[in-house]
């Protein structure tokens, strides 16, 4: 089997498995990587949203062969940025988060759509996040910590 | 944003956001092996003869003759097997699971088993009951017999999914000397423990029950997960190895439980001044092929009668129906939520038959302090509806969006519903069946450890129950440690359930750490155990439904706005506006997070959540054609808490997590029918609905 090669959270990888293989499936059993969730498996929920080349995508959609020669970003790797900090923070400040199994793939929604636009209006931020459910908060509270992470967070993004 | 000292840091938030936090399907074990369930094909049926293939070395099956002891999950009855043994009920019911270390294997083998069936005639819809209930108060028959006015309307409600974005999964393994643990996405770890210890008919202290994460659960992991529970314990005690079991998506909205369908029938019998007098209601459960709670359920549901209303004379029956369909069960607001929308529509369309305005028709039959409950209880507590009514009617600009909505035609429409919900078990639930236990153990550092057997799946249990040992002890937050429960170490608190955790679990863990604090003593360990105790006042005959149903209620507002597409009938929410009682607020942040998602789910449930079945087969089995809300299709949100102390509660508070859900079906269904100018007699009220009613009346 030809080697699959990408970038994991900024480092190469090489990995000689079937290319027909769901990322989710790769990320969370053999690279051990359990932050992208499985909720649905058919796209709709975004719990394993993970970031190719910073433009979100459903890891659960997603087979591992177009992965070659990309840059793939779980919430591992970007929770060691300072953007993750002040997303964190307005998520807890805001209560945007409940029972925390969309909550990785939520964050990872933000900065997708904060890094492609950094000051979204109110549509703009539901239609960013219209890709992840979430059954606890009823969306608000979300859409307030990432209003609010704009506002703490002016020169990141 | 929060007033931060009104809230405590959220515990588990740092590791729930960088993806740390271990939720069941994340952990894994040396050596474990996955498990799949083999399920019946067809609603009923008896099973002639099932054609294995040859199994790989490591692989196994374990069905109805692994079974220790009893083949049934202990709920209420014993009415649930484990596993089917010769006849199967339901599309979806487990027959076996295949066990072994490859999942893709595993799907390879369950696939090719092949089950011959003797088909039975299914059956559907509210035709075999299995429980009937009634109760009364005062004289309905003598109101009944001379009317001035009957008027009888019927109201049905569809299933509603829990959807959780967690699905249903549990990891079992063996300890020594033959104790066995088990590892769930659970509500309620001492049900787990309870019906694993009663189908394997096993010591109590070899059975163990670990809560990780729990990704949402809604009341579907109240029951649901004791049946995975006894699959894996029986698998672990032939196989002795760990073996993991995650429910894919369509396997779980497919054959886990979810909201009873009802049919609910209000007849009331007016006065000559049009008061109601008298009302007859008679409530419908479809509680699919197994019992389960639905007796709770429904209890539940006809207590909720009148709602926030009092009518001097009832007489009320109900029925759980036994189907050839998947189980129904719990769901947040567990048969309230039927009979509140059934409750707000009547008495909203009765106003609208004698001409007379809805507002004020519904102000006058509001309860009130001092007022008998439906079920001859009484409201002891004061009854702050009035001020509450005129503050969610303020900030919605009620009065002038309904006076114009009324008149035009532009397809707007405003909703108001008023709601109780009874706090903690119905009747004597607690005291007969729970007894909860709380326990605080203090080390030599005078670091207070939290043990009970609630579980935070995102309802902040953890947190808020920890500000409650806190502000009771004077000590900072941190000097207070809530480990997730483990039953070795936690005693009984009971469920997670029935918006019981803060009322009577934290009332317990209050008085608990005062306990603690009166006899405290720096430097030495200590530890410090409460029980519940009854209020003396509350009194319950479980046969007779009568008396005080609960120690307290909870009381609440909503009003939704919505515009009406009028080509395509689709409802969009434009606003809500929520004002709700619930003793005192401990944490604030918390609280408008249940708030918040409480409405969600009780607004998608009476416009927007659809799901059927079809000669027992779910139309309905993923999250592509079960639509829930998305971040466009709710409205921005205003609500407000009205601080009304409950003596018993902690600090006063009541219970919160249920009310948010109950009243949110009504005040859509109200607004839309504002909307649309028809009575809405069924939810959800979809567009294809709507389009009927503007076509055909």
């Amino acid at each position: 089997m030809d080697k699959i090669v990408f970038k994991l959270n900024h480092r190469e990888v090489s990995v000689a498995l079937d290319p027909s293989l769901r990322l989710l499936d790769v990320l969370r059993d053999h690279f051990h990587l359990t932050g992208p969730k499985e909720g649905c498996g058919e796209g709709e929920c975004g719990a394993c949203s993970v970031l190719l080349d910073g433009r979100i995508v459903n890891s659960c959609l997603f087979p591992l062969g177009n992965a070659a020669g990309h840059n793939i970003v779980t919430i591992e790797e970007f929770s060691k940025t300072q953007r993750y900090e002040v997303l964190k923070n307005a998520f807890h400040d805001e209560g945007g988060s409940q029972c925390g199994i969309c909550t990785p793939g939520m964050i990872m929604a933000a900065e997708s759509l904060l890094a492609a636009n950094p000051q979204p209006s109110d549509e703009e931020i539901r239609i960013g996040l219209s890709g992840n459910l979430c059954r606890c908060t009823g969306y608000n509270m979300i859409v307030k910590a990432v209003k609010l992470a704009i506002a703490r967070g002016t020169d990141l993004w | 944003m929060f007033d931060q000292t009104k809230s405590t840091p959220k515990i588990d938030h740092e590791d729930k956001c960088s993806g740390q936090a271990l939720y069941v399907s994340d952990i894994s074990m040396p050596d474990m092996l996955y498990a799949k369930t083999v399920r019946a094909s067809i609603a009923h049926g008896k099973i002639k003869a099932i054609e294995r293939p040859p199994l790989p070395s490591g692989y196994h099956f374990i069905d109805h003759r692994d079974i220790r002891a009893k083949n049934f999950v202990k709920m209420v009855f014993e009415d649930w097997p484990v596993f089917a043994t010769d006849t199967v009920n339901y599309i979806g019911e487990p027959i076996m699971l295949v066990v072994g270390p490859d999942r893709a294997e595993l799907d390879r083998i369950a696939k090719s088993i092949k089950i011959d069936y003797e088909i039975l005639p299914p059956t559907f819809g509210f035709t075999d009951s299995q429980i009937h209930k009634a109760f009364t108060k005062g004289n309905p028959a003598d109101a009944f017999s001379h009317p001035h006015k009957v008027i009888e309307e019927t109201f049905e409600t569809g299933y509603q999914e829990q959807a959780y974005i967690e699905p249903q999964g549990m990891l079992a393994y063996p300890e020594e000397d033959g104790k066995i643990t088990l590892i769930g996405s659970i509500q309620c770890p001492y049900y787990v423990k309870n019906a694993v210890l009663n189908c394997l008919d096993y010591p109590e202290d070899k059975i163990r029950v670990i809560q990780p994460a729990v990704g949402g659960a809604f009341g579907g992991k109240e029951e649901f997960p004791s049946t995975i529970a006894c699959q894996l314990a029986t698998a672990v005690l032939k196989i002795h190895k760990p073996i993991k079991l995650i429910y894919e998506r369509e396997e779980d909205m497919l054959t886990t439980t979810k909201r009873h369908p009802s049919k609910i029938r209000m007849k009331a019998a007016l006065d000559s001044e049009g008061k109601i007098e008298a009302i007859e209601a008679h409530v419908s459960l479809d509680g699919g092929a197994y019992i389960g709670l639905s007796g709770v359920v429904l209890s539940r549901a006809m207590i909720a009668v009148t709602s926030a209303y009092t009518v001097a004379n009832l007489n009320v029956s109900g029925d759980v129906y036994v189907t050839n369909t998947v189980p129904t069960g719990a769901f947040r607001g567990f048969g309230a939520p039927q009979m509140i929308f059934a409750m707000e529509m009547f008495i909203h369309h009765i106003a609208k038959q004698l001409e007379a305005d809805p507002l004020e028709y519904r102000l006058r039959h509001l309860a009130r302090q001092g007022d008998k409950t439906s079920t001859n209880g009484l409201f002891r507590d004061p009854i702050i509806m009035k001020e509450m009514i005129a503050k969610a009617m303020d900030i919605s600009g009620y009065r002038a969006k309904v006076a114009a909505y009324g008149k035009e035609t532009r397809n707007r429409g405003i909703g108001m519903s008023f709601f109780l919900h009874g706090c903690g078990f119905t009747g004597s639930g607690e005291s007969t069946h729970i007894n909860a236990k709380v326990k605080l153990i203090k080390d030599e550092s005078d670091h207070v450890n939290v043990y009970v057997a609630a579980v935070d799946m995102g309802q902040g249990a953890k947190t808020s129950l920890k500000r409650v040992v806190a502000m009771t002890l004077s000590v900072p937050d941190a000097q207070v440690t809530f480990d997730n429960p483990d039953t070795d170490y936690v005693p009984d608190s009971g469920p997670t359930v029935a918006s019981r955790t803060m009322m009577i679990v934290g009332g317990l863990l209050a008085r608990c750490a005062q306990t603690l604090k009166d006899s405290w003593k720096a430097g030495q360990r200590q530890e410090v155990v409460e029980r519940y105790i009854q209020p003396s006042y509350m009194k319950w005959d479980e046969d007779k439904l009568q008396g005080d149903a609960y120690p307290a209620y909870s009381w609440g507002v909503n009003v939704v706005e919505v515009a009406l597409d009028s080509t395509t009938y689709q409802v969009k929410p434009i606003g809500i506006w929520s004002v709700y009682d619930v003793g005192k607020v401990i944490d604030e942040r918390i609280l408008f997070g249940q708030a918040d998602g409480g409405i969600a789910q009780g607004i998608a449930y009476g416009y927007l959540e659809v799901m059927r079945h079809e000669n027992g087969v779910l139309r309905q089995k993923n999250m592509t054609d079960y639509i829930i809300p998305t971040s466009m299709d709710m409205p921005p949100t205003e609500t407000v808490f009205y601080e009304n102390p409950f003596a018993y509660g902690p600090y006063g508070a009541k219970g919160a997590g249920e009310l948010t859900l109950v009243g949110g079906a009504p005040a859509i269904a109200l607004a839309i029918e504002q909307a649309v100018k028809r009575p809405i007699n069924v939810i959800p009220a979809t567009p294809e609905t709507i389009m009927e009613l503007l076509k055909h009346g």
